[in-house]
């Protein structure tokens, strides 16, 4: 017999939702019995109940469906072990593997141990699922029951369920925590193990990037080096001519959006720039690929000069054009947040509009605006797609825009997308990468938040 | 810049709405594909000969063609799916037994669509083209005859991916994107009102408190791809998640796009005036109530403006779904949240990626659908602001 998943969680919901209604009237039954009156409203209790049997008995389910399969594994890795101690371990995973496959029936095998192994791993999977229901529909039924035995008319249910609830919504809170400390200790531990195999500094300061090695051991291959300074530089490159770009056209527009425009053309500009900021990265990275780049070899070879079909000036301009809008709607909120008595003094005294602007406004706007810029900068940096689609491969240290670069994103994008193993040296180095571009973008955000906090603060 | 970016991918994009299609009167006897009962057998119509029949129905066309090589070249003006597609056809329209003559229209190859469509330059040197002058030949020889034209291409909107240009379709990455969205949206909305709830009536101020805020605005800056390696690291390879799958995908979308829905969220709720949150104390609701059933059914407008603009987001993210591995070829239309599947976007990436001229139209087209879809969802959270902005 067996019990799918959704069976279970939805008998599991419907036991929860009796339990709700049985708990519902229950209370108000015992209540005329006692001649009293709930001391909360009866459906609080009803929520009480439903919480009780809910809860505890979902996150066994959730338990037991994530951890039961790999418990299996785990079991059926040892069994295959004692079976032939001799293999080694990626051979017993490859058996692992196949015995899975066979299971499920995706590859059909002649070789009689791994059909046997094969019947017992989906045998083994249907106690789990059957074992599985049964203990998450026993546990909501006990939990349901005890939980409406106990409830008396006199207790408080309402400060129960709401204290709990409260905990719930802190819990959810919590999770941006979680997700902060889970990405920093996942980088920081994969990249551990990368810099077991490749020393530190030599990843920090190296001048050479060149990540080939070989996939197996008895292949001849460079020996792969990983300095990380020619993509950093790459990187850096790109993110300076998209900066060239963006800025000064984001800020003027900024500027005359919040100084000069008229709440008509305001009204329609602005949900267009949010439209364009809306538009997906992979547009735009098919874009500079397909249109950007050979009109930026077109325009080199009328001027004789050799541009790179990857240039890195075609990435960077793209890239320039997709921050625009970040920029220019950041920029519009710092600016419109300076407060009106600054402008109204530094006109009451006779100063022009563009006086007022360059000497009043944009002083008393410099902090947010850097902070602007800086959220901006970080955004180039992690930007991914563009480059990936533009941008090329190799590893070239230079600052010619002209030539080819390749960035921190490319890398990892090319390191992790092919079929290489987990522990490979250089599915490890692209952690690496990883942990080197999330501080370097986390030091911008935290500098940039500040900065516009302190704005912020000043002028409240 | 809007216009220069859409139109020059509407240029590129529009002619996809067509496929080369040509017209082949075919007589097929179902009694072959029969077992001994007289029931239909998939197996028998699996091995039968299918691509010889087509190509036995073109060379009717032109009797002229005998050399082994020529014939080779005039297979190459239709798809190589040909046979293929015509046992589905035949498969789907379950003829009764006895001989049928019938006329399907077929594919031809992405390089004759391609020069009939004028994407293909015949200035260049025969050599470096990848369609020859015989080959142009035959295929105006046959539009001559009205056996191949343009129609609409039916199969880009109801198929999966494939390796041949005029067979493959967005079909399968649409529902891939549709099942990735949904785990994203049940997992990242109610978090993130939960949490934003939270913040605003019921953390106390302090350290907690401050380090959860810290969090959650780093959160929406810090870059899409590192939330890739984190789903490679931790939904992959600890939990033991299938690879490719839509709910690894909306789960990592999911965490990305929290940040965002809660920060809107937060906005939404701060808009409502405390008064409706002190009246309904005063009048001895407690505070849970007060937040449940005064402020958060106004703020809800507000919410769900924020979470259309974090779907829109998510939908239109590529980098962390490569980390997962949704970037796999994929042939079949994924049906459930753990099967292999891929999404728009990185379709459109995959396209852009491979050499077929023809690869180029159907990501452009691919791309105006897609943009088409984000803008009209951003329109219409700007709608839904505009029309519930209350000045209290």
């Amino acid at each position: 017999m067996t019990l799918p998943l959704s069976f279970v969680f939805f008998v599991l919901l419907g036991l929860s939702v009796y339990f709700y209604y049985h708990a519902k009237s229950g209370i108000v039954r015992k209540a005329a019995l006692l001649s009293d009156r709930t001391k909360a409203l009866p459906s609080h209790y009803g929520q009480q109940s439903f919480l009780w049997a809910f809860i505890p008995s979902f996150l066994i389910l959730l338990v037991l469906t994530i951890g039961g399969p790999n418990y299996i594994d785990q079991i059926f890795y040892n069994k295959i072990q004692e079976l032939n101690p001799t293999f080694n371990e990626s051979f017993v995973s490859l058996i692992l593997a196949k015995v899975i496959n066979v299971s499920n029936g995706k590859i059909s095998t002649g070789e009689e141990n791994i059909i046997m192994l094969a019947k017992d791993y989906k045998i083994a999977f249907e106690q789990l699922h059957f074992y599985r229901g049964l203990v998450v529909i026993l546990c909501a039924a006990l939990l349901g029951m005890i939980i409406s035995y106990r409830q008396k008319p006199g207790s408080n249910a309402r400060e129960q369920v709401e204290k709990f609830i409260v905990n719930i919504f802190f819990a959810s809170a919590v999770i941006a925590i979680f997700t902060t400390v889970a990405i920093i200790l996942s980088l920081f531990f994969e990249a551990l193990r990368f810099f077991n195999l490749y020393n530190f500094f030599d990843f920090i300061f190296g001048l050479h990037w060149a990540p080939n090695v070989a996939i197996r051991t008895d292949q001849v291959a460079a020996e792969g080096s990983f300095g990380m300074i020619p993509v950093l530089l790459g990187t850096l490159l790109i993110s300076f001519i998209a900066m060239c770009v963006a800025i000064p056209i984001g800020l003027f527009s900024a500027i005359y959006l919040a100084e000069f425009a008229t709440p008509k053309i305001r009204d329609f500009v602005k949900p267009t720039l949010e439209i364009l900021a809306g538009i997906p990265t992979v547009v735009y990275g098919y874009f500079a690929a397909l249109t950007a780049a050979p009109f930026f070899r077109e325009i080199g070879f009328s001027l004789g000069l050799d541009v790179s079909s990857e240039s890195a000036i075609a990435a960077g301009a793209v890239m320039g054009i997709m921050i625009i809008p970040f920029i220019s709607s950041l920029s519009d909120d710092v600016i419109r947040a300076v407060p009106q008595s600054l402008r109204d003094g530094s006109m009451g005294l006779g100063a022009t509009k563009a006086e007022t602007i360059y000497i009043v406004i944009l002083p008393a706007a410099i902090p947010g605006l850097v902070g602007a810029v800086l959220l901006a900068v970080s955004r180039a940096i992690g930007e991914t797609m563009i480059v990936v689609m533009a941008a090329g491969l190799s590893a070239n240290l230079t600052v010619n825009p002209l030539e080819s670069v390749t960035t921190v994103t490319v890398q990892i994008v090319s390191l992790l997308t092919g079929d290489t193993e987990f522990d490979d040296i250089k599915t490890l180095s692209a952690f690496g990468l990883g942990l080197a571009l999330f501080f370097f973008t986390l030091l911008l955000n935290i500098f940039a938040l500040s900065i516009s906090r302190r704005l912020a603060e000043r002028y409240d | 810049m809007l216009a220069t970016l859409l139109i020059s991918i509407g240029l590129n994009g529009y002619s996809a709405l067509q496929q080369a299609y040509f017209k082949l009167d075919i007589s097929v006897n179902t009694e072959k594909f029969v077992d001994d009962s007289g029931a239909p057998d998939n197996n028998k119509m699996n091995l039968f000969n299918w691509d010889g029949l087509v190509q036995s129905a073109l060379r009717e066309f032109f009797p002229e063609v005998k050399d082994r090589d020529e014939k080779k070249e005039l297979f190459a003006i239709i798809s190589a799916n040909a046979g293929y597609d015509l046992k589905e056809i035949i498969k789907k329209k379950a003829l009764g037994s006895g001989s049928h003559t019938l006329s399907v229209w077929l594919h031809l190859s992405d390089d004759a669509d391609q020069y009939l469509k004028g994407r293909l330059s015949i200035d260049i040197p025969e050599e470096d083209r990848r369609i020859n002058n015989k080959q142009i030949a035959w295929v105006n020889s046959l539009v001559e005859r009205d056996i191949a034209k343009l129609k609409f291409n039916k199969t880009f909107f109801t198929s999966a991916d494939s390796r041949e240009p005029e067979s493959a379709g967005i079909l399968g990455s649409v529902i891939g994107s549709a099942l990735t969205l949904f785990v994203t949206i049940m997992f990242a909305l109610p978090l993130a009102v939960m949490a934003a709830i939270y913040l605003e009536y019921f953390a106390k101020p302090g350290k907690i408190t401050d380090f959860i805020e810290v969090n959650v605005n780093n959160l929406a800056a810090v870059p899409s791809i590192v939330f890739g390696l984190l789903g490679l690291s931790v939904f992959l390879s600890t939990f033991g998640l299938p690879r490719s799958a839509p709910l690894v995908g909306g789960l990592v979308l999911g965490l990305m796009t929290l940040p965002t829905i809660i920060i809107a969220s937060r906005a939404s709720i701060r808009s409502i005036p405390p008064s409706i949150r002190e009246a309904a104390l005063g009048l001895g609701a407690s505070k849970m109530q007060a937040a449940l059933h005064h402020v958060l059914p106004l703020a809800t407008p507000g919410i769900l403006t924020g979470t259309i603009i974090g779907m829109a987001q998510a939908l239109g993210e590529t980098a962390p779904l490569l980390m997962i591995g949704m970037v796999a070829f994929i042939i079949d239309i994924p049906t459930t949240f753990t099967s292999s599947a891929t999404a728009m976007p990185v379709q459109i990436y995959m396209w852009s990626d491979s050499a077929e001229r023809a690869f180029y139209e159907r990501s452009s087209l691919a791309i105006l659908f897609l943009v088409a879809f984000l803008i009209s969802m951003n329109l219409l959270a700007v709608v839904l602001r505009r029309k519930f902005e209350k000045k209290w």
